[in-house]
């Protein structure tokens, strides 16, 4: 019934989008009447975001406990020219409109970088909640994911018309070539000297076998000459004849396999031209060599090849913790990185409702780790009401002794149309004191904030999206990458451009654990380089806690009413020994009924909100 | 310094300074200042992808198949799932290359296209009434790794175990067909710059790679238990 529909209402449009519309209705049939498969639960179909209009710049738009700020278009250089590649048809305008891909973000200070699959857009964010375009720098191959550490901002390269010259030509076939071969083609990581915000200049490129899809960079504590980049490659493996020393082929017979590693590139700052790959580590070998051992003991083969992870689409790293988590493939991988130049798998897991692992996120204590399931590769629509609730979602794991235990699935609650492609994405913390909170793009699934505090119960608290970029056809759109930097939530929607966006109080979460989240200061930000968010001693971070007890319901209204007095008298009168007394006396009965309470979380806030009221910091509560 | 305005004025900037538009030159080399106006220009693409999306389409129309007769002739919950979950996957991919396939397709939709599109239509019409289809034309054309008819037979007569065991060993073989036709498209030259089209095929590559996993311990698991048996 539905093809009918959709048929007659093109039919009206004109003969061209007749055509179309046979296309439409040929589409295979399990893609028009897909079924929940038996058993599994789906997503909400009666939320608000579930039938929004489409637009690209005007789809509807519906939004809880977030708002938006500001948002920006693709710079014009990052659209292609309007000139007629062939037909012309509503489709190939839109995507002209919509251009090259955003991607991934990195900060420094008040900078933004944004990747894009033709360059990167670099953006002053100094004024609050908004964003004004610097430089736009041409250099296409996609991903384009960006990160950044002093004066040197790296890029990575995957796509085969990546050019070491940055050149947007790519590589015309040509007839005297019979070979793929090119050896000004670059794939690999790309680094540039920012010291010129308005002019960066390429140092160094390091060319390697499959690209880099994704990066790390590595710091280490004990070594401030150099940092390390850790290369993710998803993609084809490159000949031989492209790069000296790549190999692809069945691992038994390949033992130099250019697949079942990351690269590791060591960037000494002093002289970056110098950086290069020196080693390429086996993350997935067994104790008996095997290189591509990450796949279930007896391999059947009874036909051709076995599969076993060969990559990682992601890997962070948390220093301080000495661990990295690898989404690889098929497994969630734990890494021990205490010597960052010898990365050593220590743990693994496989899940069977995973199609893709894509990335990993640590909680800020470090014992909670956010796998995320890119099923269907990003661009596919996997939210809708038949989509399950357990595929291409996030998968919670619990991470004690250094080994990760599954707990729970979270994926985007609301169903997202069959034009909307839609999947766990790239997301970062927000640092709210005494809780677990995610913001998280789900590309035209919109944006969504996930509380996990409770690994068992993950709930959504916020949301913001867009219907769909075209009512009829699927184009790649919606958030690729949205994190929160300073006290804002930057987006970068590949279709639309950058948003901003701001948290609003709601029954989820108060003003006093945003101003909270807001007084955590940041210097940079990469988000494959996990650090602690330190949470400062201020009376915001004291509010929060109290604003967390109280919704709890496990503290009585009037010693709630009591902590509020005191934290309010201590901001209005300022650090005097009084005052400090009084708080400190709070702060002991806080400590004795802790020590009383059974639950945990009631315990951790009662401690933490005491340790603030005996050494507060007074007078910089909030911006 | 660059004072030219935006040509189009939809995407103008408010920026009262105009943001510097450059493009740096291979290491060690200088960063050129690009006119404000400068459009992107597409990387090419080539009959090959093309030719690696018609491809792709008839070799995930059978999938999609495949997974039809599976319905009616398993009880395999874990399969069943599985199953739903690679036809949905190529279904929506088929969407995809079609798409692609309008946007740089040289010519109008002519005469000849739309005969092809309506050929698919029926095609899928067919495979909706879950009919095997018994016409060996529409097999001519075997991509890597798919079926032959007479494979497709077999699959349609077996069932529970005897069918859990083909449609396993049939879709591995038809996956790493899908691998077969990704390593050719990147080592074509000139093939595979597309951004679209480079990532569909890496993620087409990736994403299968997993399921061959996943289905050779299925495999494996079913040989154990007919040990054990």
């Amino acid at each position: 019934m539905k093809i009918r529909k959709t048929n007659a209402r093109l039919f009206c449009a004109s003969i061209i989008l007749l055509s179309l519309a046979l296309i439409t209705g040929a589409q295979a049939p399990s893609a028009q009447t897909p079924k929940l498969p038996e058993g599994m639960v789906g997503p909400d179909t009666s939320d608000p975001r579930t039938k929004l209009s489409a637009g690209l710049h005007d789809a509807g738009v519906a939004s809880y406990g977030l708002k938006l700020t500001s948002s920006y278009k693709k710079p014009s250089n990052f659209l292609p020219s309007g000139e007629s590649t062939g037909v012309e048809t509503r489709r190939t305008q839109m995507a002209k409109k919509i251009g090259f891909s955003n991607t991934d973000i990195a900060f420094q200070g008040n900078t933004l970088f944004l990747g894009n699959y033709f360059g990167i857009n670099i953006y002053d964010i100094s004024d609050a909640g908004k964003a004004k375009l610097l430089t736009s720098m041409v250099c296409p191959g996609g991903q384009g994911d960006v990160s950044v550490y002093k004066n040197l901002m790296f890029m990575s390269v995957e796509a085969p018309n990546g050019r070491l010259d940055c050149g947007a030509q790519g590589f015309p076939r040509r007839a005297d070539r019979r070979l793929a071969a090119e050896k000004e083609r670059f794939r690999g990581v790309r680094i540039f000297d920012i010291s010129n915000i308005r002019e960066p200049k390429q140092v160094g490129a390091v060319q390697s076998c499959r690209g880099s899809h994704t990066h790390t960079l590595v710091k280490n504590v004990k070594d401030k000459d150099n940092v390390y980049i850790y290369i993710s490659g998803a993609s084809y493996v490159r000949s031989n004849e492209e790069l000296a020393g790549c190999k692809d082929g069945p691992p038994a017979t390949t033992p130099d396999s250019s697949r079942f590693s990351i690269d590791i590139i060591k960037v000494p700052l002093a002289a970056p031209e110098k950086s290069r790959i020196i080693s390429s580590p086996r993350l997935f070998k067994d104790e008996t060599g095997k290189i591509d051992a990450l796949k279930d003991a007896g391999s059947h083969a009874r036909k051709g090849r076995v599969f076993s992870s060969d990559h990682c689409h992601d890997i962070t790293v948390y220093e301080e913790l000495g661990l990295a988590a690898g989404a690889c493939s098929g497994n969630g991988i734990l890494i021990d990185i205490s010597d960052p130049e010898k990365p050593r798998r220590i743990h693994s897991v496989k899940d069977k409702n995973f199609a893709y692992w894509h990335s990993a996120t640590f909680s800020n204590d470090g014992s909670k780790v956010v796998f995320t399931d890119e099923w269907g590769g990003g661009g596919g629509a996997r939210c809708r009401a038949t989509d399950p609730l357990v595929w291409g979602a996030n998968a919670l794991f619990n991470l004690e002794n250094r080994k990760l235990n599954f707990v729970s699935y979270h994926k985007l609650p609301a169903a997202q149309g069959k034009t909307e492609n839609c999947v766990a994405h790239n997301g970062s913390l927000i640092p709210v004191p005494g809780r677990d909170i995610k913001v998280q793009a789900w590309y035209q699934g919109g944006v969504s904030i996930m509380d996990f505090t409770d690994l068992k119960n993950p709930k959504e608290i916020a949301y913001f999206d867009r219907g769909p970029v075209d009512p009829e056809f699927r184009f790649t759109g919606g958030p690729w990458s949205t994190y929160w930097y300073n006290g804002y939530i930057y987006s970068s929607e590949i279709a639309r451009g950058l948003d901003v966006l701001d948290l609003v109080p709601s029954k989820y979460l108060t003003q006093n654990e945003i101003d909270a989240a807001k007084s955590v200061k940041m210097s940079s930000f990469n988000i494959q380089t996990q650090e602690r968010l330190m949470i400062p001693n201020n009376m915001a971070v004291a509010k929060a806690y109290v604003d967390q007890l109280a919704r709890s319901e496990s503290v009585s209204k009037k010693d709630i009413s009591k902590f509020r007095k005191a934290i309010a008298k201590a901001e209005k009168s300022g650090s005097s020994m009084k005052n400090k007394k009084k708080l400190k006396k709070v702060a002991k009965s806080l400590r004795k009924n802790a020590k009383k309470s059974k639950n945990a979380d009631v315990k951790m806030r009662m401690n933490a909100l005491a340790s603030v009221l005996e050494n507060p910091v007074v007078g910089t509560s909030s911006e | 310094m660059v004072t030219v305005a935006f040509t189009s004025t939809s995407f103008s900037q408010s920026n009262p300074e105009s943001p510097s538009v450059v493009q740096p030159g291979a290491p060690g080399q200088k960063t050129t200042k690009l006119p404000s106006d400068m459009k992107g220009t597409l990387p090419p693409v080539t009959e090959k992808d093309r030719e690696f999306m018609r491809g792709m389409i008839h070799h995930h129309a059978q999938a999609v198949e495949m997974v039809d007769l599976m319905r009616t002739r398993t009880k395999n919950e874990e399969l069943l799932r599985f199953g739903e979950r690679i036809s949905q996957t190529q279904a929506s991919e088929i969407e995809f290359m079609e798409r692609w396939l309008e946007m740089r397709s040289k010519k109008k939709p002519d005469k000849m296209q739309h005969k092809m599109d309506k050929g698919m239509h029926k095609k899928h019409k067919e495979m909706k009434s879950k009919k095997v289809q018994g016409d060996h034309s529409e097999h001519q054309m075997l991509m890597p790794g798919m079926l032959t008819p007479k494979e497709m037979k077999a699959l349609a007569a077996a069932r529970d175990d005897k069918f859990d065991y083909l449609f396993l060993v049939g879709m591995i073989k038809h996956h790493e067909g899908a691998l077969v036709m990704v390593d050719d498209l990147f080592s074509t030259p000139g093939a595979g710059q597309d951004a679209e089209m480079f990532t569909f095929a890496t993620d087409v590559d990736s994403s299968q790679r997993v399921e061959i996993k996943l289905m050779q311990e299925m495999l494996r698991k079913k040989e154990r238990r007919k040990i054990r048996k």
